[in-house]
């Protein structure tokens, strides 16, 4: 029997029945059509799927999408200002954070979650708070910088604002 | 090399903004109207006969639109080594028995992935059960099982390599050693699995697929010669693709089956591999057992190299003849050998079959004779990086008969990371050891394998009325940045800018034929054809700046920053865009087109070029456990001239990446055939806290053969990466380890036999 489903994404209301034993990605992908968010394991072991709910990151493949009723979730869709990327994804690009790209939009939404938690990570911060993101590309390395370049942008975008 | 305004500079991937916001399509995101969702029936045994298939059950479940068995389909047998068709061994389902725990049986196609799933538990299918042979070493003997009955003693494809007098090389030789090297296997684990979704047009016998591939050409290939249609009618689109690492060269069951069951059904099908299928039915590194043998001079001059290599090939060729054939090839270099043997033969067993994975053959020849240099070097009291040196290839090198090497700054890599070791890394605590291991990697292969009538890579170039460009090419981005590099080329060709550029990649009814992501041949084969295209444009706009200008045909003229001029005289020249205009006029209106092509040439047998580099891992092991940490990194690194340095790093880095995995903790146990560990709770990949920080040193050389001097960066790292790290661990603790994974338990046996052997510490 379906349930009602309300809960925001990426700031658009929704108002959906569905199975309740849907998992959250699967809403997020064949429901909404928001193909952004990848799916690499079927059991939690990879962080590919990982989106934000009320700001922190969360699998999308290891919750229903009954259990993100009432609240808000992001999704790398709703990452970008418009046209522009949002500061950590123009980071990711500076820093040639991917390759193939399919673990991306997960790294992504994973930073926003630690730079929100930890607005200057070390090396090693990030190291930990990023340890379950399986990339098979890039050595992880280049990623790590990214995510630290992308803390100063968001400083310095910070601070600017401050000063208006 | 500053002459250059595109090619050497960072540049960002031209994928990026689609990558980042979630808005690049992989064949995994996309749907057709009307399409339906396939399932595969795999067999849970190793090897038996199918005696029937009953599928009637399974038609009757509300929404399933079609069963097919191996009947039912055209029955085409088709491989990689299509040049042999006896190696041609594959079909779309299994005809008459399975040959491994995988083996695909039957296939659905349902209105929904949970309906075909469902339908699978309906198929019963009668099976003999035939004894299995596990074991390379078991299965080529006399009374083993057939796998297939057309091939005696499973002795799948044999080689031998030999040049100089072996006999005589070691005879001469004042030190030799044996030494034997057992290695298992490495998945891929992309983190797109396989899939593919197929829509076949009735009306006209047309079919489209698009797939996770590497190679969109070979894909076109195995679908004609499986489903026995032309090629031309077959149409591969590769969209953008979540990894391949070697895993996605062979047509598999995914797209086959796809193509049957939407001819069958009139409509669009798609078949998505689950996690636990990727792991245990797609292709995998090579399992091998090789027999080394070496001979020097006190001096540690190398006299002879003889090796002797059996692999694991599993239940099928598809690419493993040639893991077979560059394992031999690697295990000669990247040092000079005047007297070399190789024999080398793949066994059939009844496993899941193995082929090529990122630096197959290279990384498990680099750790063999990389052990082996730093085991001489100790016996005859030579540093480590002294026998290196000494023994390390020079440029022009000739192995007769096989392959030659063209530019080659190997002694450069040596002395960049032995004088950054010094530097670097003084005072080591008492815990760590420096393992140094060299390496070399081929730019894309000469082996015409596939029998392709045509050239190697091909591309074309338009230029449009208003200056924009549209750059055709099948060559295969699937993360690597090729894209971005083959807009670069064209760009700096033409003199325009990466803005400028609109490339249509990978897409067999639009693009001219190229081979596709294998063996790191991209930047090499395909970056010639698109030069060549531009330089074609580029000759027409330089026709039509010199006749405006009446200048004499003596007179040299450039493209380069939007601007076509005369070189001695650069004011002398006009805008790109205009001359533009004026050449389309001139050309009776119609766009400019130019169209190029590579196929290298008096190259020897194996490749037209081949990267070096050497490089240093800083290990920590823990003696108590056997626990190994990599602390830090250096490497130093020829590709010829880098194309884009950010690309480079990112190559580097990762390659550096899968060669810990495949030495620290990747590795596919099997009891009777079935893989335990078909998922990422249970295969280990290294993580982001386990990898080091890495400092990498290009050094360039010009390789006349590449693309503005460019050679590989996209494999040749993978093999010292493992080579360093047990030698590190050798360097800190005299274990002395002969095969992967270097698992604690492994390390701590190792140590403690090196302790028996001499107590004292080194």
């Amino acid at each position: 029997m379906k349930k009602q489903l309300k809960f925001v994404v990426n700031g658009n209301p929704y108002d959906i029945w569905i199975e309740p034993r849907l998992l959250l990605v699967q809403v997020l992908r064949d429901e909404l059509g928001l193909k952004g968010t990848h799916r690499a394991c079927d059991e939690g072991c990879c962080c590919v799927c990982t989106v934000n709910i009320d700001g922190k990151a969360v699998k999308s493949c290891s919750v229903l999408a009954m259990q993100a009723n009432g609240k808000e979730v992001t999704t790398i869709e709703g990452m970008k200002n418009g046209a522009e990327l949002h500061p950590i994804q123009q980071a990711f690009v500076d820093n040639w954070a991917f390759q193939c790209g399919f673990c991306t939009s997960g790294q992504i939404m994973a930073s926003n979650a630690l730079l929100k938690e930890n607005p200057t990570p070390t090396r090693e911060e990030v190291q930990h708070a990023m340890d379950g993101h399986l990339c098979r590309c890039t050595g992880y390395n280049m990623i790590n910088e990214a995510i630290r370049d992308a803390a100063g942008r968001l400083q310095a975008q910070k601070a600017q604002e401050k000063t208006k | 090399m500053s002459e250059y305004s595109i090619i050497g500079k960072p540049t960002k991937n031209v994928d990026g903004p689609a990558k980042v916001s979630g808005e690049a399509v992989y064949t995994f995101d996309m749907t057709l109207p009307n399409m339906l969702y396939g399932k595969l029936l795999r067999s849970p045994y190793p090897h038996a006969r199918i005696i029937s298939i009953d599928t009637s059950e399974a038609e009757k479940l509300q929404g399933v639109k079609a069963v097919i068995t191996g009947k039912d389909t055209p029955g085409g047998r088709y491989g990689l080594w299509r040049r042999f068709p006896e190696l041609c061994d594959q079909t779309t389902l299994a005809m008459d028995k399975v040959r491994f725990i995988g083996d695909a049986v039957a296939a659905v196609a349902a209105v929904s992935t949970e309906i075909a799933e469902q339908a699978l538990d309906f198929i019963n299918v009668e099976y003999e059960l035939l004894p299995a042979v596990f074991e390379p070493l078991e299965a080529i003997k006399d009374d083993a099982p057939l796998i297939h009955d057309d091939c005696s003693n499973n002795i799948n494809i044999t080689r031998h390599v030999e040049w100089g007098d072996v006999d005589e090389g070691f005879k001469n030789s004042d030190y030799v050693r044996e030494d034997r090297f057992i290695y298992g296997n490495q998945a891929t684990a992309s983190t797109e699995v396989h899939n593919s979704l197929a829509s076949y047009e009735k009306s006209t016998g047309r079919l489209t697929v698009w797939s996770s591939t590497q190679s969109p050409y070979y894909l076109q290939l195995g679908l004609s010669d499986a489903l026995k249609m032309r090629e031309g009618d077959i149409r591969v689109i590769k969209p953008h693709v979540g990894g391949g690492f070697g895993g996605k060269n062979s047509t598999m069951p995914d797209s086959l089956n796809a193509a049957v069951l939407s001819m069958k059904t009139g409509r669009p099908v798609k078949i998505v591999y689950n996690r636990e299928e990727e792991f245990t039915c797609t292709e995998r590194r090579t399992a091998m057992n090789m027999a080394v043998k070496l001979g020097l001079k006190k001096d540690g001059t190398i006299m002879a190299r003889e090796v002797k290599l059996i692999t694991d090939g599993g239940a099928y060729t598809a690419l493993g003849p040639t893991a077979l054939y560059l394992t031999g090839t690697y295990a000669s270099l990247p040092y000079k050998i005047p007297n070399y043997r190789y024999d080398g033969l793949r066994a059939y067993t009844n496993k899941m079959w193995a082929t090529s994975v990122r630096s197959f053959g290279a990384t498990e020849a680099g750790f063999a004779f990389e052990a082996q240099m730093d085991r001489a070097a100790h016996d005859l009291g030579i540093d480590p990086i002294e026998i290196r040196r000494k023994n390390a290839m020079t440029p022009g090198y000739e192995a007769p008969g096989q392959y030659s090497v063209g530019s080659c700054g190997l002694s450069e890599c040596i002395d960049k990371v032995e004088k950054r070791v010094k530097e670097k890394w003084t005072g080591l605590a008492e815990d760590e050891g420096v393992g140094y291991a060299c390496f070399d990697y081929q730019c894309g292969g000469i082996f015409n394998w596939i029998d392709t009538p045509y050239a190697f890579s091909g591309a074309m170039v338009k230029v449009n009325i208003d200056g924009t460009v549209d750059l055709f090419t099948q060559a295969s981005d699937i993360g690597q940045g090729t894209n971005t590099v083959s807009v670069m080329i064209c760009a700096e060709e033409l003199g325009v800018g990466i803005e400028d550029i609109r490339l249509h990649p990978a897409d067999t009814a639009t693009t001219p034929v190229d081979l596709g992501a294998w063996a790191s041949r991209e930047t090499m084969m395909n970056g010639n054809a698109i030069k060549e295209a531009a330089a074609e444009v580029k000759k027409i706009l330089i026709r039509v700046a010199r006749l405006k200008l009446a200048e004499n045909i003596v007179y040299d003229f450039e493209a380069k920053n939007k601007r076509i001029y005369l070189a001695i005289r650069p004011e002398r020249g006009f805008s790109y865009y205009d001359i533009v205009k004026d050449a389309i006029k001139e050309n009776d209106g119609q766009a400019l087109i130019g169209i190029g092509h590579y196929t290298p040439h008096r190259k020897g047998m194996v490749t037209p070029a081949w990267a070096f580099g050497c490089m240093a891992s800083r290990v920590k092991v823990d003696r108590e456990i056997g626990h190994v940490k990599v602390k830090e990194i250096i490497v130093a690194h020829d590709c010829g001239q880098p194309i884009n340095p950010l690309g480079v790093r990112g190559q580097v880095e990762g390659s550096i990446h899968l060669g810990m995995g495949w030495g620290l903790c990747e590795e596919q146990p099997n009891d009777n055939g079935m893989i335990l560990n078909p998922s990422f709770a249970d295969y280990k990949v290294v993580r982001t806290r386990d990898m080091p920080q890495i400092e990498l040193h290009e050094v360039l050389t010009y390789d006349p053969e590449g693309p503005f001097g460019a050679k590989e960066s996209a494999e040749g790292a993978v093999a010292p990466t493992p080579a360093s790290i047990a030698n590190a661990i050798y360097q800190a603790t005299g274990a002395e380890i002969n095969s992967n994974t270097l698992k604690p338990e492994k390390v701590l046996n190792a140590i403690r036999e090196a302790e028996k052997k001499k107590p004292a510490k080194r």
